[in-house]
């Protein structure tokens, strides 16, 4: 059979379906109430599980003695962590880090240690919610209570209590790979370096060096669902779990991994998920409810409050970067050093990788620098948060490049623009970079009308920023496809939809197949009914799953192709397909569309029903930009965003109006990192902002409209050039407000949050004069 | 634990009674009890919006209401907002205009909005903004929530008729499926 059409991808080719922005598949369940999320399960017999945390940041356990709480009626299972078989098996080790089985089970329920104020000791489950928590209390834990490390500059210093003796650091120079142990024993888990040139010689060269110090504060991804999932082990030996996650076949191996049974004999099914960002890519309580409901007979529900999820989950990492540019007086950037300090939390695995890898990479740097530090602290431990470790750095590379422009009276676009990495340029991990649309965002930036509007009224300042993100993909998608009678199809993936991937997928299934993206009909479901899949991250579902799918599709229409040469009595090689319409070669009258020959198909041999996976390298990389205006109260120190543009390089929008969602929403996301999200920690480790009242996220107040520029240069890794677009829009606002706040108040922003009290103080020591 | 306690409501335009105890919330008995599930929590501590219900014309945040102060009280929640053939303009807004994407939110910010276009149709960005501001979203920048709720008003002066709009999906069923194939799980 020929496919005819055009193969070319991108921007350069015309389509019908991909483009467009067709309601989703998934949008009245999810207007109605209908749609079922993590907590939205009853069931028979459902038991309540709780969970009982630690008041301590560091803390042995002597003993824990859940007697009274056993008596208590109500009360159906009791657990600690000596019921993990995992436990017993195995010494604490870390290696592995990200997915290591033992160390997932003592963060979810500790062993020896507590290590963070909110880390589980113990769980509960009782015929309510109330008589679990009730229970909680009666169960009564010896801790013999250790100094608390609590930020990575503590856990630095030489003498520092060792928060795992047995934790020796590694060192590495790929992302992707564990590194040599160097068998000293730290906290600091390892060391990441990257270097290009030499960098002695590169900062001899240069006219203009500037050198900051840069911090950041924990902050959370601020899902809106708190983690829930339901667990039920059956007479049979298998376990079914429900949950709210973004990758099934994690959490399958994970429970299997804690509870020592088969892969095979865990079925996960996928609710709804409530918002994730990262942050749901790995569970804490399907392990423990598991054994809740091994050891009672009963399903048991586990749905963590608020507070539980600001305590028991990951934010992400409070950071130290040190950053040093140096440029000649042409603006060509001769050498830069990178230092990246990143808290892991209590174990180690912080995304310092991941800034490590992007802080530089949308330059062009003969001479660099980059070391990145994995430490342990006493407090959560760290999870992804979009764009992983990536804000972090660029928080800081794109301040000094600020100053570096003032300092050369440049226009601060024209020095990115005059050092922007182009293909084949090295980036600083020593991968030329593909092709990529760094340049084309630039310019955009700086011919939108914002970047020259005039900024009028006093106290109001301009800035930008660019962000590169490395998109991840190619851990694994499958997708099978069901033709229907009527000629619809059903396509099939177990790839959590987390804000619009069941229609981005239908839409390119539809490309492929010639029909509307209304006549696909995208399913999410279980593990035991689809081929395995990695999770939901690394912007890489439209990308991979995607790929599945239009892969499945073309082999759908080699095998319609086949029925329709039993119609026609002719090869299947003189069936051709155009435009939704299959046609014979010798007999331009023999034509069929899809529908029609969706019809046929039980007459013709039997159901189409097609399966492919893909497994490939990644999406790749692509750069965000942001022009924002604030205005800063000089009285108060309030920040006000009045204007704010972001732009993305998304390969190809598939769904246009919720690639402009990702990039508003991943602004909001920066923007409140920015101005006023941050853990508060006492002395002793414990979070005293435990609530939405007291963590502020930005509200419908706090923002005006985001305008969305969305830029498409082809990723030709992807047949429709499509790039990912969930995590790149987090990475500038952070640098691009801080720039902002400059401008408006002459006061450089060295930490986040640039809360109103830490902004007046920095306009009073940065412009004494001025008072 | 303490006695159970009878209360009864008008759910819906239906009444409603059941039975509960007296430190349960409204959200509990909505969610637990009667099994509307649609009404949301994400803080149960009134400052995220997602358990919004109308009771009485007004909204609150019902994880911030004892269930026992339901009684004789006429309440709204999502699972009542669409006609019997169709759905609420501001649905069809929120689907056209791309205004959710993981969706929890979403719940609380079509029936905080509803109480507000009852009264003020013409609300312009700024009254909208404001009206919302109790409403969490992590995921949408709110630009397009706005935007959804500015086109609904419109809608709601053009008459119900627009409203009553089915099939958003060409008649096709569409949806979600999590939890459909589990046989074991209530429906409301």
């Amino acid at each position: 059979m020929t496919i005819t059409g055009e193969r070319g991808v991108g921007a350069s080719r015309s389509y019908k379906v991909v483009g467009t922005s067709p309601i989703r598949h998934d949008g009245v369940d999810k207007v109605t109430g209908r749609a079922r999320y993590g907590a939205d399960i009853n069931m028979a017999g459902l038991l309540h599980g709780k969970i009982l945390r630690s008041p301590h940041a560091h803390a042995r356990i002597r003993s824990i003695d859940t007697s009274k709480a056993e008596a208590l009626p109500g009360v159906r299972a009791v657990a600690t962590a000596k019921d993990f078989p995992i436990v017993q098996m195995q010494e604490l080790d870390f290696g592995g880090a990200q997915r290591n089985s033992r160390m997932m089970a003592d963060n979810d329920l500790a062993y020896r240690k507590v290590l963070y104020q909110g880390h589980a000791v113990a769980a509960v489950a009782a015929t309510s919610p109330h008589i679990a928590e009730e229970a909680l209390e009666l169960i009564k834990v010896d801790y013999e209570i250790l100094p608390t490390v609590l930020t990575w500059k503590d856990a630095m210093k030489e003498n520092a209590p060792l928060l795992h003796e047995s934790l020796t650091k590694r060192f590495t120079m790929d992302r992707s790979s564990q590194g040599k142990d160097t068998g000293v024993r730290s906290n600091v888990a390892s060391q990441i370096q990257f270097k290009l040139g030499d960098i002695e010689q590169g900062f001899r060269e240069a006219d203009v060096t500037v050198e900051r110090e840069f911090t950041t504060q924990t902050v959370h991804q601020g899902y809106i669902e708190p983690f829930a999932c339901t667990a039920s082990w059956g007479p049979d030996g298998r376990v079914t779990i429900w949950t709210s996650t973004q990758g099934i076949f994690g959490i399958r191996e994970t429970v299997a991994g804690i509870m020592d049974i088969a892969e095979s004999a865990v079925k996960v099914v996928p609710m709804e998920v409530g918002g994730a960002f990262g942050g749901k890519g790995i569970g804490y309580m399907e392990p423990v409810a598991a054994v809740l409901s091994k050891k009672s007979g009963h399903p048991v529900k586990m749905v963590m409050s608020r507070k539980e999820v600001f305590l028991g989950t990951g934010p992400t990492s409070a950071a130290f970067m040190r950053c040093k540019i140096g440029a000649d007086k042409s603006g060509k950037i001769t050498a830069a050093k990178l230092h990246l300090v990143y808290e892991a939390g209590a174990y180690p695995g912080s995304p310092v990788g991941g800034g490590a890898s992007t802080g530089l990479s949308a330059y062009k740097i003969d001479n660099v620098l980059i070391d990145g530090y994995d430490v342990v602290c006493n407090k959560q431990k760290t999870q992804a948060y979009r764009a992983p470790g990536h804000p972090q750095a660029a928080f800081a590379v794109e301040q000094v490049l600020d100053e570096l422009a003032e300092k050369l009276g440049m226009d601060p676009m024209d020095l990115r623009l005059k050092n922007v990495a182009r293909q084949g340029d090295r980036a600083p991990t020593g991968v030329p970079h593909a092709r990529v649309g760094f340049k084309e965002v630039m310019e955009a930036m700086k011919a939108h009308p914002h970047y020259s509007a005039p900024l009028e009224g006093i106290n109001r300042g301009r800035g930008i920023a660019v962000g590169y993100r490395l998109n991840g993909g190619g851990s694994g998608s499958s997708a099978t496809i069901n033709v229907n009678a009527d000629g619809t199809v059903n396509v099939i993936t177990g790839s959590m939809d987390l804000s619009g991937t069941r229609v981005s997928i239908a839409m390119q299934v539809a490309e492929v197949l010639g029909i509307a993206a209304e006549d696909v009909l995208p399913q999410v479901v279980d593990t035991d009914s689809v081929g395995w899949t990695g999770g939901s991250g690394g912007s890489r579902i439209t990308f991979d799953t995607g790929r599945a799918a239009i892969s499945g599709a073309e082999d759908v229409l080699r095998k319609m192709a086949q029925r329709a040469a039993l119609l026609w009595d002719v090869q299947a090689e003189d069936v051709q397909f155009k435009d939704g319409v299959f046609f014979c070669a010798k007999n331009p009258k023999d034509k069929l569309s899809f529908k029609e020959l969706a019809g046929k198909l039980m007459a013709t041999g039997g159901p189409v029903t097609c399966s492919a996976m893909d497994k490939q390298g990644g999406v790749g990389a692509q750069l965000a930009g942001n022009i924002v205006d604030v205005k800063v109260d000089p009285e108060t120190g309030k920040v006000d965003i009045l204007r704010y543009t972001a732009f993305l390089d998304v390969g190809k929008a598939v769904h246009p109006a919720y690639v402009e969602g990702q990039i508003q929403g991943g602004t909001l996301q920066g923007i409140g990192w920015a101005l006023n999200e941050e853990y508060f920690f006492t002395p002793a480790g414990a979070m005293a902002n435990s609530s939405f009242l007291d963590y502020r996220m930005p509200t419908t107040l706090d923002l005006p409209m985001i305008e969305a520029v969305i830029i498409e240069v082809a990723n030709p890794r992807h047949p429709f050039g499509v790039r990912g677009v969930g995590e790149g829009p987090i990475v500038p606002p952070l640098a691009a407000v801080a720039n902002a706040v400059y401008r408006a108040t002459g006061a450089r922003m060295y930490g986040l949050p640039m809360s109103p009290g830490a902004i007046l103080e920095a306009v009073e020591e940065q412009q004494p004069k001025k008072r | 634990m303490g006695e159970r306690v009878h209360v009864r409501t008008n759910i819906n335009g239906d009444a409603a009674d059941f039975l509960c105890e007296p430190r349960q919330s409204l959200l509990e008995a909505l969610r637990d009890i009667l099994g509307l599930t649609g009404t949301k929590e994400g803080c149960n501590d009134g400052n995220c919006g997602a358990c919004t219900v109308i009771m009485d014309g007004r909204i609150l945040d019902s994880c911030c209401v004892l269930a026992v102060e339901a009684e004789g009280k006429t309440i709204t929640t999502i699972e009542g907002i669409a006609p019997l053939d169709g759905l609420h303009p501001i649905q069809q807004a929120f689907l056209e205009e791309a205004a959710l994407q993981c969706g929890i939110c979403t719940p609380g910010f079509i029936v905080a909005a509803k109480a507000l276009l009852d009264r003020e149709p013409d609300a312009d960005e700024a009254r909208i903004r404001h009206w919302l501001a109790g409403n969490l979203c992590r995921c949408t920048g709110y630009d397009k929530i706005v935007r959804a709720v500015l086109k609904a008003g419109e809608m709601m002066k053009q008459g119900p008729a627009i409203g009553q709009r089915a099939g958003v999906l060409g008649g096709k069923a569409g949806g979600t499926e999590a939890g459909k194939s589990v046989e074991d799980v209530y429906m409301a």
